[in-house]
C-alpha cells in the first residue's frame, strides 16, 4: 500500500498526505475507544474467572438425573462394563437415573478442571488414585458416605486424605517382572516368588548371567521410554525399597532427606548402573510387552495388564515374578482409577446410593474382567477367572496385598510426580544423582511452601 | 524458457488507491466517507469481536495472572504476589537452558529453512512438465500434522531406525549412527533437521508467490542484455523478493522461537535438558505442575522476547526510501 501511494505523481500526493493525516487522527480516537472496550472486556472476564473456583454450585442431580463422568471412552470394554453397572442400577430403582458420559483419557482431567471452574461438575466422577488428595483439597470431591462396607477393599483401592475416604476403586493393578522359565533355566537363575523375591545382589547376578547368554543387547526392559505418570508409578517403588521416599510422609511438608538422602542417592546410583552396565536400555521400545514377546528382552518390568497377552503367547513358559527386594522388601505402586462424588452434586444421597450399589461383588467382577485388572475385593476375585485362589493371576493380588505402597497422599502429589519423573529421566541419562535429587527437593519444598503447606 | 505472455507475471505496481473525486463537494465526500467507514467497521466487527475474546482477552488475563499466585486447581482464590514469579523465573537455570536451546534452534533453523525453501521454490518455479507434482510433494509434510511427523521421525531416529540403517549400509558397516534423540549432542540437531524438513514446504509456497510477482519483462530485458544465471538471480530475483524476504524471516523466527510440539512428542525436553524450550517449560509448569501463575510469567517474558526480536528484525529489514 505505502509503496503504491508513493508512486502517484504531483498534486495527488499532497491530497493523499492530507487524507492520511485525517485518517490517522480517526484511527487514534478509534484506537483509544478500542483499547478502552477491550480493557473493560478483560476486566469483566477476569472478575468472572475469579468467582469460578471450586465446584460449589453445579446443577447436576437436581431433577432426578445424575451424570457420571468416566475417562474410558478409548477403552470400549471398560466403558461397556461401567454402562452395564449403571443400567443395572437404573433398573433396580425408579427414583433416579444415572447417565454415563465418557471422555478420552488424555483430555479427561482437563475436562474436569474446566467443568469445575465453570461450576458444571457432574455428580459422579472417576479419578486417578494419586490425584484424589489434590481434588479433595480443591473441594471438587466430598467425603464418601456409603451404605456398603469398604473394609473388604484392597487398601490401595481407597482414596483417603486428611483422615477421610473420598474415593474407592473396583480394581488395582500391580507391577511385576515377566520372564521365560526357559531363559532363567538356561542362565541358571532361580524363579523369584512372593515369599522369596530376588535380593539386590541376586538381581544383579541374574542380569549379568542373562547378559552373558548373549541373546539380548539389554536383558532387562524397564519401560524407560515411558513418560508422565509411568515414571513415578514404576520407579518410585524402587526408591522406597531402598528406604527413600518421594516426601516425608509424617507431615507431607518437605521432601528433604527422603528424596535426596543417602538411601535416595544409593537408589539413583543403582538405577543408573542398570543402564550403564547395559542391563537395560536408556530408552526402551514403545511397546515393552511386544518387545518381550519378540524376544528382544529377557525380563520385562511391567504391570499386571500385560500378563494375559504374555500368557496367551508363551503359555506355561511364562513366569510372573515379584519386584526386587532392594533392602526393605519389594515395593510396587498402588492405586488406579477410582470413583468419587463431587461437592456440587444436588443429590449426593442418590450418588452415594449408586456407588454403594456398584460395590456388589458381581459389579466389581464385571469391571475387573473387562479391564484385565485385579478385583478390589476377595469376594469379587472369586468371580473373575484367573483370580480365584488357585488362579494364574492370583499372584498379582498377593503382590498388591503384600507390597503396594500408595503414592503420597498429599495435594502436592501432581507436582511431586512431575519433579520425580524428570529426576528419574535425568538419572537414566546419566546426570549427577545428588545434584538432580537436590534440585527436585528444592522445587517440591518451594511448591509446598507457596501453597501454604496444602493445608485444608 | 521465458515466454513473454506469462499471465501470472503481472506487474506488481497496479495502483491500489482509487482516484479521488475533486474537492468541490466536500460535504458529500464526507458523508460518503462516513458511510464507507461504518460499513467497514460492521464488516470488521465479528472478526474483531472473536479476536478480542479469544486472543486479546486471554493474553491480557495471562499477563495479569503472572503477578498472582494462581493455580490450575486450588480451593483458594488467587492473591497478588508481586514479582515473585519473575524472581523465581530468573533464578531458574532451566529457564536459561531453554533460552539457549531456543536460540540455538532459531539461529540454525531460520537461515536453513529459508534457504532450503528458496532453493525449492526456484526449482519448482521452472516451467517444465510435471512441476505441479513436485510442488505437491514438497508441500506434503506441511499438511501433515506435526504430531504425526514427530512420531514418524521418532522411529526414523531410533538406534535401530531407518536413518542409522542407511548410514550403516552406505558406509558398508563402518559407521553405526548414535541413538539420535537420547544423546545430548545429537538430540537438538536431529530435531532441527526434522523441523526444517517439515516446515520448508510452507515457506517454499511463500517464496513462490514472491517469485511470481517479479515482472517477466525484467527477465526478458536481462536476456536481451545477455546476463548470466547468477547475475539474473543477484540483480533481479533477489531484490524483487525483498518484501517476501522480511515476511519469511519474521514468520520463521517466531515459529522457531515457539518450538514445542516436536519437543513434547519426541524428547520431553531431555536428555538432560538438551532440548527443553521456553514454550515447553510454560506448558509443563501450567498444566502438568498446575502452576498457572508461573506459566503466565514465562509466557509474558516470552511475549516480550518475541516482540523485541521481531521489532529488531522489522527495523533491520525496513524499506529504506
Amino acid at each position: 500500500m505505502a509503496a503504491a501511494t508513493a508512486t502517484l505523481p504531483g498534486r495527488n500526493q499532497t491530497i493523499n498526505a492530507r487524507i492520511q493525516q485525517k485518517d490517522s487522527r480517526v484511527m487514534n480516537t478509534h484506537f483509544k475507544r478500542f483499547l478502552t472496550a477491550s480493557l473493560t472486556a478483560a476486566a469483566l472476564v477476569g472478575s468472572m474467572a475469579a468467582c469460578g473456583t471450586g465446584g460449589g454450585n453445579s446443577k447436576d442431580g437436581a431433577n432426578g438425573e445424575l451424570t457420571l463422568w468416566t475417562h474410558n471412552a478409548g477403552n470400549p470394554d471398560e466403558l461397556a462394563s461401567i454402562q452395564s453397572v449403571v443400567d443395572a442400577y437404573n433398573q433396580s430403582q425408579s427414583k433416579v437415573k444415572v447417565k454415563v458420559q465418557a471422555f478420552p483419557q488424555d483430555s479427561y482431567n482437563d475436562s474436569v478442571v474446566a467443568a469445575a471452574s465453570a461450576n458444571k461438575l457432574p455428580c459422579i466422577v472417576d479419578i486417578d488414585g494419586p490425584n484424589v488428595p489434590n481434588w479433595a483439597w480443591s473441594k471438587y470431591l466430598t467425603p464418601l458416605k456409603l451404605s456398603a462396607d469398604l473394609s473388604q477393599n484392597l487398601p490401595s483401592t481407597l482414596g483417603k486424605w486428611n483422615g477421610q475416604t473420598y474415593s474407592f476403586g473396583y480394581y488395582d493393578v500391580a507391577l511385576a517382572m515377566l520372564a521365560r522359565a526357559s531363559d532363567l533355566k538356561a542362565a541358571g537363575i532361580r524363579v523369584a516368588t512372593v515369599d522369596k523375591p530376588w535380593t539386590k545382589d541376586e538381581f544383579e547376578s541374574a542380569l549379568a548371567a542373562l547378559k552373558r547368554l548373549g541373546k539380548w543387547d539389554n536383558p532387562l526392559d524397564l519401560g524407560t521410554s515411558g513418560t508422565g505418570e509411568w515414571l513415578p508409578y514404576a520407579y518410585s517403588p524402587f526408591l522406597q525399597s531402598f528406604g527413600g521416599d518421594l516426601i516425608n510422609r509424617k507431615d507431607f511438608q518437605s521432601a528433604d532427606g527422603a528424596l535426596n538422602g543417602d538411601k535416595a542417592v544409593e537408589w539413583a546410583n543403582w538405577f543408573h548402573g542398570l543402564i550403564a552396565k547395559g542391563y537395560a536400555a536408556q530408552k526402551s521400545g514403545k511397546d515393552s510387552t511386544a518387545d518381550f514377546l519378540n524376544n528382544k528382552s529377557a525380563i520385562v518390568y511391567t504391570g499386571s495388564w500385560a500378563a494375559d497377552k504374555a500368557r496367551t503367547a508363551l503359555g506355561d513358559d511364562l513366569v510372573v515374578m515379584p519386584s526386587v527386594d532392594l533392602g526393605n522388601g519389594p515395593k510396587i505402586g498402588g492405586g488406579s482409577w477410582q470413583w468419587g462424588v463431587t461437592t456440587g452434586c444436588k443429590n449426593p444421597d442418590a450418588a452415594m446410593d449408586y456407588l454403594s450399589f456398584s460395590l456388589k461383588p458381581e459389579n466389581i467382577a464385571k469391571v475387573a474382567k473387562a479391564t484385565g485388572t485385579i478385583p478390589a475385593t476377595d469376594a469379587a476375585a472369586a468371580l473373575v477367572p484367573g483370580y480365584e485362589p488357585t488362579g494364574k493371576n492370583r499372584v498379582f493380588l498377593d503382590f498388591s496385598k503384600k507390597s503396594a505402597v500408595l503414592r503420597p497422599e498429599t495435594p502436592a502429589y501432581p507436582f511431586i510426580a512431575t519433579e520425580f519423573g524428570k529426576a528419574a529421566q535425568d538419572i537414566i541419562s546419566g546426570a549427577d544423582p545428588k545434584q538432580v535429587l537436590d534440585k527436585a527437593v528444592k522445587n517440591i519444598d518451594s511448591n509446598i511452601k507457596s501453597n501454604n503447606g496444602y493445608k485444608s | 524458457m521465458n515466454s513473454s505472455s506469462a499471465p501470472a507475471a503481472l506487474p506488481a505496481t497496479t495502483p491500489a488507491v482509487p482516484s479521488k473525486p475533486s474537492a468541490q463537494k466536500p460535504r458529500q465526500l464526507r458523508k460518503y466517507h462516513r458511510r464507507e467507514q461504518r460499513a467497514g467497521w460492521a464488516m470488521l466487527g465479528p472478526a474483531l469481536l472473536l479476536l478480542l475474546l479469544f486472543v486479546f482477552v486471554p493474553a491480557m488475563l495471562a499477563f495479569g495472572l503472572a503477578f498472582t499466585n494462581a493455580r490450575l486447581i486450588s480451593p483458594n482464590p488467587p492473591t497478588f504476589a508481586g514479582l515473585d514469579n519473575f524472581v523465581r523465573l530468573f533464578a531458574d537455570e532451566g529457564f536459561y537452558r531453554s533460552l539457549l536451546n531456543v536460540a540455538y534452534f532459531a539461529v540454525i533453523v531460520v537461515p536453513l529453512q529459508a534457504g532450503v525453501a528458496l532453493i525449492m521454490a526456484l526449482l519448482v518455479n521452472a516451467k517444465v512438465r510435471g512441476v505441479n507434482f513436485f510442488r505437491t510433494v514438497y508441500f506434503l509434510p506441511v499438511v501433515t500434522s506435526m504430531v504425526v511427523v514427530s512420531l514418524l521421525w521418532l522411529f526414523i531416529y531410533r538406534q535401530d531406525g531407518l536413518l542409522n540403517e542407511i548410514i550403516t549400509k552406505l558406509t558398508f558397516g563402518a559407521v553405526h549412527g548414535p541413538d539420535w534423540l537420547n544423546n545430548t549432542a545429537t538430540a537438538m540437531p536431529a530435531i532441527i533437521l526434522m523441523s526444517v524438513w517439515q516446515g520448508a514446504g510452507f515457506h517454499m509456497i511463500i517464496w513462490l508467490s514472491g517469485l511470481q510477482t517479479i515482472s517477466a519483462e525484467l527477465y526478458e530485458a536481462a536476456d536481451i542484455d545477455g546476463v548470466g544465471r547468477w547475475q539474473r538471480f543477484r540483480y533481479i530475483t533477489w531484490p524483487g523478493l525483498s518484501s517476501t524476504r522480511s515476511l519469511i524471516l519474521i514468520t520463521i523466527t517466531i515459529q522457531a522461537l515457539s518450538l514445542f510440539t516436536q519437543i513434547n512428542v519426541m524428547t520431553q525436553g531431555g536428555p538432560l535438558d538438551s532440548t527443553t524450550t521456553i514454550v515447553y517449560q510454560a506448558v509443563r509448569a501450567g498444566f502438568k505442575q498446575q502452576e498457572t501463575s508461573y506459566a503466565s510469567a514465562i509466557s509474558l517474558v516470552f511475549f516480550a522476547l518475541v516482540l523485541i526480536i521481531s521489532g529488531v528484525q522489522r527495523y533491520l529489514t525496513r524499506e529504506k526510501s
